[in-house]
């Protein structure tokens, strides 16, 4: 845009560029109601960006208030400036694919370097209080203590009565003395001369200080503490855990077992016995090699993963094989009423597949499902409790769930064939399955195949439908580990990593990573297949 | 245009998620914050039964004390791992209600606060205390009570049964296509309902220390009696008493379809039967092996999270209130759920079917909610399962035993 008109008046430049200019002030600014639907609806993405803000920026969450802004400013940015139409277009998937994808992704790599899991929830001052917490016992058969709480110069104290009538006062780190003076309300004391009593309302306004104060009973300290859990009442505590801040060492006051952090993110004490909570660290690779270490996780895993791969292939085989076989049924023009097969083979796809899988497991119960009392007349096919009729079970109920995709896809593969195509093979003298064979499979593949991977991908991790069916089962009990028959990687990881309320959560992304390693290597080299494939025709 | 219009509204959308999924795991601490300053508030998690069920008791307890108590309801089952994972970001919740069995989790991830029943501790059924106690620390109000026990289909067997045998006799005179009915699973029986007739045999699962909770080194379930039940359960399933392959929906199908005298199943299953027109009377557990058929009892009840900034008000608010008599007895006429108090108790023991469950509970033992129990649920059912359909009894339950000691000590 260096000239200027008065040097270049060449009326068809002039009419070409006046043309190009509307288009794209037409592009950029639109109509009013354009700048007007603009303008409100980033208007009420920065309100909601602003309030989330402010929530944010109260619970002193500064690294995500810090997000919030940035990614509201370039969004701003973005859709204000003329232009940058590439960017408009991608800016709301990208953002999406940051928290949705990338965040889990790198959240659940590095989990799958830490010992996170029950027992190893949190950080060490979390453990160190959760510990001191429940390692308060009341001493046996004291008192229950009738509490007002007492406020002189800020500074709290406890005026406590007896169940026998006697009153005393006390605070943090001052142990209790007598008190004659007290006013008392039916047995209770309630107030003293120069303290404040503190109402309901003023406990509660600080209560933080008040749970943390602990009246020691006498100078003994083994004597115990009065603490209270509700304002109203005191209790009399031991401590059974001592924590040693400088040597960063558990003492159990009990029995004198000393249990010191040894890196293992627990307290340990020196004959290897653990306190839990303990807290979350750093492991490095012990994850992996607990993988293929473990014996729970050793002993099955050949024939664990050898089972997922026959699952993952005979699935994607079997449905890619009924849905193609119908779609070129239905393909056919002198088929009747087409349309309304179609709807009815689309129907298995559009309930969900957890549903199904439960309810195909009432229909394959042994005694009493539809299929055994019904379809085969009382005959007790154990179909899901014999290993091999259970892997049956298992791939067809994943027919059933999965042709209706593959029908839907290989009818629009089939119809982007061109028909002189198949003419022109006829001419040639070409039998229809011939045509099938060479022509169309072929063509089809081309584009097909990248689906075919990513069902294979799928049906490599096919959790729900394992899970919801068999669980596994059924299970060898004498073989002495818990996998069965139809566990495949991802449902054995569940059950190694999952025992009962157990979870680790550490060892769990450890295989959550070595399965994407498995499936995405075996995608890439199918990819470069089909690209051969593509290079052919 | 129209291409810009639509990006709009993508970005929109994607804006308000993504705030919404930033802020949301903010907003609860959000009400923390803000309590030191006025009357304070409490954040309790409740699930969709329940969620009902406390509003007026919340509503009324902002009323006398100026607390204000905000319910966010949550699927119950979510409840305990959401809990164990969000109280160390210190943006949980003060109080969550929970089943007893997952204290065992709650206490090994130090997510929860001792409670102090103080006084009160005698005013609740020992069994409500004992479940929710753990290495002899209490950390929550029990609130609700819950046990299986024998459901009677009165017009078909007139009277109660005193043994396993008499019942089956009873039942197989009934002339009803099955005499008993149980709900299990083809692949993992159910190890909860038969229960009862295990420790008929004198074999529960742990041994108990002093202090009467469950004892993770002193596995019991591979004692001599538990080889008599393995021996018990081949007979059983032998006769086709006991059958894997009717489950849980089948047995109440059945059941309420006047199929079988006896039904062995909790309360929840009862206004079905009811509401079908069956006159039932509720029994106590027949026991198999000559010993006390003692079923396991769950608890329900309020924890309160360790890191609770507002932990005065939460005691109060789950003690003192939740713990009294009015909200008890209030709460039992909202959600029929058996009350752990034991006034409570013995008003809506009115009710002769809230009676029967409670005398058979009397008998009850808590679930263990020690960690080791997921190493036994691991291999039990699997192997009643077995044993039932064919399998060795004592060869199969030895295995048993022998893995279940192999994976706790592991």
């Amino acid at each position: 845009m260096t000239t200027s008109p008065q040097t270049d008046p060449g009326p068809l430049r002039q009419s070409a560029r006046s043309k190009r200019a509307t288009r794209i002030a037409d592009a950029a600014s639109g109509g009013w109601k354009v700048v007007a639907a603009k303008i409100l609806g980033l208007g009420v993405v920065d309100a909601i960006a602003i309030y989330a803000l402010f929530v944010l920026v109260r619970s002193e969450s500064w690294l995500v208030a810090g997000l919030v802004a940035a990614v509201t400013l370039l969004v701003n940015w973005i859709y204000f400036s003329r232009g940058k139409l590439p960017a408009k277009y991608l800016a709301p998937g990208l953002i999406f694919l940051a928290i949705f994808q990338i965040f889990v992704l790198l959240y659940s790599g590095y989990i799958a370097f830490t010992n996170y899991g029950t027992g190893h929830n949190s950080t060490k001052e979390d453990a160190v209080n959760a510990l001191l917490l429940s390692s308060q016992n009341r001493v046996e058969d004291s008192p229950s203590y009738k509490l007002t709480v007492l406020e002189q110069l800020g500074e709290i104290s406890f005026l406590v009565t007896e169940p026998d009538g006697s009153v005393s006062i006390g605070g943090n780190e001052r142990p209790l003395e007598d008190v004659r003076n007290a006013q008392l309300e039916g047995g209770v004391a309630v107030g003293l001369n120069g303290y404040t009593s503190l109402g309901f309302q003023d406990i509660i306004a600080k209560q933080t200080e008040i749970a943390a104060i602990s009246v020691p009973l006498t100078d003994d300290p083994n004597d115990g503490m009065l603490r209270t859990p509700d304002g109203s009442s005191a209790f009399l505590y031991t401590s059974s855990l001592e924590y040693d801040e400088a040597a960063g060492t558990m003492r159990d006051t009990n029995s004198g077992t000393v249990y010191s952090d040894i890196g293992t993110g627990a307290f340990t004490s020196d004959a290897g016995q653990e306190l839990l909570p303990g807290w979350k660290i750093d492991v490095g690779f012990d994850n992996f090699i607990r993988a293929f270490s473990e014996e729970s996780i050793r002993g099955p895993l050949i024939s664990v993963t050898v089972w997922t791969f026959a699952f993952a292939f005979l699935s994607v085989f079997t449905t890619f094989a009924l849905g193609l076989f119908l779609a070129i049924v239905f393909n056919d023009k002198r088929m009747k009423s087409r349309k309304y097969y179609r709807i009815i083979m689309i129907l298995p796809y559009a309930f969900p597949g957890f549903l199904s899988a439960l309810v195909w497991a009432g229909m394959m119960n042994q005694e009493f499902g539809f299929i055994n009392t019904v379809l085969l007349g009382g005959a007790e096919v154990p179909w899901l409790t014999n290993e091999w009729l259970a892997k049956g079970s298992v791939l067809f109920v994943n027919l059933w769930l999965g042709f209706p995709y593959m029908f839907l896809v290989t009818t629009g593969a089939l119809q982007a064939i061109p028909e002189e195509l198949t003419e022109a093979a006829t001419v040639d003298g070409a039998k229809p399955w011939a045509i099938f064979r060479f022509v169309k499979l072929p063509l089809l593949l081309v584009s097909v195949a990248p689906l075919l991977i990513s069902s294979f991908a799928f049906n490599f991790n096919n959790f729900n439908l394992i899970y919801m069916l068999t669980n596994g089962g059924p299970r060898d009990v004498s073989a002495g580990v818990n996998v069965g028959a139809t566990d495949i990687l991802i449902s054995m990881v569940y059950k190694v990593a999952f025992v009962g309320a157990n979870r680790d959560y550490g060892l769990a992304s450890a295989f959550a990573i070595i399965i994407f390693i498995l499936v995405a290597g075996i995608s890439i080299i199918s990819f470069r297949r089909t690209k051969s494939l593509e290079e052919l025709n | 245009m129209k291409v810009t219009k639509r990006g709009l509204w993508a970005v929109g959308a994607l804006t308000v998620t993504a705030s919404l999924v930033l802020t949301g795991c903010t907003a609860a601490s959000d009400t923390t914050d803000s309590a030191a300053g006025n009357g304070g508030s409490l954040t309790v998690w409740v699930d969709a039964d329940r969620a009902s069920v406390l509003k007026d008791a919340a509503a009324d307890f902002t009323a006398e004390t100026g607390v204000e108590v905000k319910l966010v309801q949550k699927e119950f089952g979510d409840i305990r791992d959401q809990f164990v994972a969000q109280v160390p970001t210190g943006k949980g919740p003060d109080i969550v209600i929970g089943a007893h069995d997952w204290l065992g989790t709650f206490v090994t991830n130090g997510v929860v606060a001792p409670v102090e029943l103080g006084d009160k501790a005698d005013d609740f059924q020992a069994v409500g205390v004992t479940a929710m106690s753990y290495e002899g620390q209490v950390y929550g109000v029990p609130y609700s009570i819950e046990n299986i026990a024998l459901v009677r289909n009165t017009a078909l067997a007139p009277s109660t049964p005193a043994t396993f045998d008499e019942m089956v006799t009873m039942g197989e005179a009934a002339g009803t296509e099955y005499p008993f009915l149980v709900g299990l699973d083809p692949e993992a029986a159910d190890p909860y309902h038969l229960y009862p007739f295990q420790t008929s045999f004198g074999a529960p699962v742990f041994g108990t220390d002093a202090d009467g909770s469950y004892d993770a080194e002193a596995l019991e379930i591979g004692n001599a009696g538990g080889d008599e039940f393995a021996a018990w359960l081949a007979e059983q399933g032998a006769a086709g008493v006991l059958n894997t392959n009717i489950t849980g929906d089948l047995a109440k199908e059945k059941f309420v379809a006047g199929e079988a005298p006896f039904y062995l199943t909790g309360p929840w299953n009862v206004p079905a039967a009811v509401e079908a027109g069956i006159d039932v009377a509720i029994d106590p557990i027949p026991s198999a092996g000559g010993e006390d058929a003692q079923p396991f009892v769950g608890v329900q009840g309020f924890f309160v999270s360790a890191k609770s900034e507002n932990a005065l008000a939460a005691n109060e608010f789950i003690v003192n209130y939740m713990g009294s008599e009015e909200v008890q007895t209030a709460l039992f006429e909202v959600g029929g759920r058996a009350p752990a108090l034991t006034a409570s108790f013995e008003a809506a023991s009115a009710d002769p079917i809230v009676a029967g469950f409670g005398t058979v509970g009397e008998n009850a033992v808590p679930m263990p909610s020690i960690p080791a129990m997921g190493a036994v649920w691991e291999f039990w059912g699997v192997t009643e399962a077995a044993i039932i359909n064919g399998g060795d009894p004592t060869s199969l339950w030895q295995k048993m035993s022998g893995d279940i000691q192999t994976a706790i000590a592991g």
